[in-house]
């Protein structure tokens, strides 16, 4: 007796769901990406007029001043969402795990010179609350926002900001043997040492900005090169410790370079929308750039002992950065 | 007649956007759809190209990858950093 063995391919009633589908222009496969980022978010039936902001709804296109016909055009181009975020972010911890484990093994933080220790004490660990303020503004940039496409990653990186402001707290437990004696010091140092002070005033000023875009070009584009200043091009400040911080600091090198593949996608598709986008975007990047240069120049030259020069470096690059995304600046 | 280059994949989340690049790379291909696989068929030669797919896929990707998806294949095989060639040439 022969058998044959025979398939039957039931064909799947629909692809995805109605609503990716309209946008996909037809009823094909999505991804995990699409199908969990397209039209989220709610848009209309809202029960309850916010008390707190009458003039709006609590998702509107009007807290902003820029306009897009369509806010799910600025799509994330690494297609994260939460499953894939995580699995990134956890591959890039497991190195830093690593990184950490190995400078402890051999020592590395004993071995620091007295200058190095007092200049990462002064001028790396008060970075934490910046990365902090970069949280705020982030979760900030998410519930003002509108559109899931654009407020999905910004609560991610918000996250990063907090796992980052960890991972400089950790560099000072190992420095201070686990007591937490040198993060109280590095938050008196972000609130009364003088060359932490403009950047203080930056980040404290961008808290009050209420026009979710302007914020998130100020975050994206000015506050962060501060941290491309400081992890990027100031590795004379930490003296015989700049290999050791390289290593233990390594994660936020790859982040910028993840971040950076999103944000400037998401600058570059807004201001390409409409010349009246372009010149908005393009002044609050400018002034935004300027500012975080300007405000960085004193901890480059106290800190970094560079004239200024690691501020510099790092605004440049920036507006390069902005130029290369069709911004007039 | 020309020889066909083949290569099935499993029809799930990580292979699509392989899928995808091929019909993208391959004018001519021609695809079965199965319960759970795709088989691609083309005269010739298939090619299967890093660039496209990463740019579908959203992060870098490796053409060794495709291991991880592929249910077999027809013809010879020119495997390197940028692309995942099948072809009868020699």
């Amino acid at each position: 007796m022969t058998i044959q063995i025979k398939t039957i391919d039931l064909e799947p009633k629909r692809q995805t769901f109605g609503h990716v589908a309209r946008r996909l222009g037809g009823d094909k496969p999505a991804s995990r990406y699409l199908e969990g980022t397209l039209d989220v978010q709610a848009t209309d039936h809202f029960h309850y007029k916010p008390l707190w902001e009458p003039e709006y709804w609590h998702y509107d296109e009007r807290k902003t001043a820029v306009k897009m016909a369509d806010w799910y055009k600025p799509l994330d181009p690494r297609q994260y969402y939460y499953a894939t975020y995580n699995i990134s972010r956890s591959t890039m911890h497991q190195a830093v795990e690593r990184n950490f484990a190995f400078v402890r093994e051999r020592g590395l933080i004993e071995k620091l010179g007295r200058n190095a220790r007092i200049q990462v004490e002064r001028g790396l660990l008060p970075l934490r609350h910046l990365h902090w303020g970069s949280n705020m503004n982030m979760s900030e940039i998410c519930q003002r926002g509108y559109g899931t496409a654009v407020t999905a990653p910004c609560i991610f990186s918000a996250g990063d900001h907090l796992g980052m402001a960890q991972i400089v707290s950790q560099i000072g437990l190992e420095l201070d043997g686990q007591t937490g004696s040198s993060l109280d010091g590095a938050k008196t140092n972000w609130i009364k040492d003088a060359p932490w002070q403009p950047i203080r005033k930056l980040i404290e000023d961008s808290f009050v900005e209420r026009d979710w875009f302007h914020l998130y070009t100020a975050q994206t584009l000015g506050v962060n090169l501060l941290f491309d200043m400081v992890y990027k091009h100031a590795d004379a400040a930490w003296g015989d410790g700049s290999i050791t911080l390289g290593m233990l600091t390594g994660f936020m090198a790859d982040w910028r370079a993840d971040e950076a593949r999103w944000s400037d996608s998401v600058v570059k598709t807004v201001a390409a929308e409409s010349a009246e986008n372009n010149a908005l975007i393009s002044g609050w990047a400018k002034t935004w750039i300027g500012r975080a240069v300007e405000a960085g120049r004193a901890w480059a030259r106290e800190l970094a002992g560079d004239r200024g020069n690691a501020a510099d470096k790092a605004g440049e690059a920036a507006i390069a950065r902005a130029r290369s995304l069709g911004l007039a600046v | 007649m020309a020889q066909i280059a083949s290569i099935t994949l499993q029809n799930n989340d990580e292979a699509r956007p392989v899928i995808e690049a091929i019909m993208a790379d391959n004018p001519g291909v021609r695809v079965l759809n199965m319960p759970g696989a795709v088989k691609l068929d083309r005269d010739g030669e298939l090619v299967v190209k890093r660039a496209s797919v990463e740019e579908r896929l959203g992060r870098s990707w490796d053409p060794q990858e495709i291991h991880l998806v592929i249910i077999s294949m027809a013809g010879n095989l020119d495997e390197d950093d940028d692309q995942f060639a099948l072809s009868w040439k020699h």
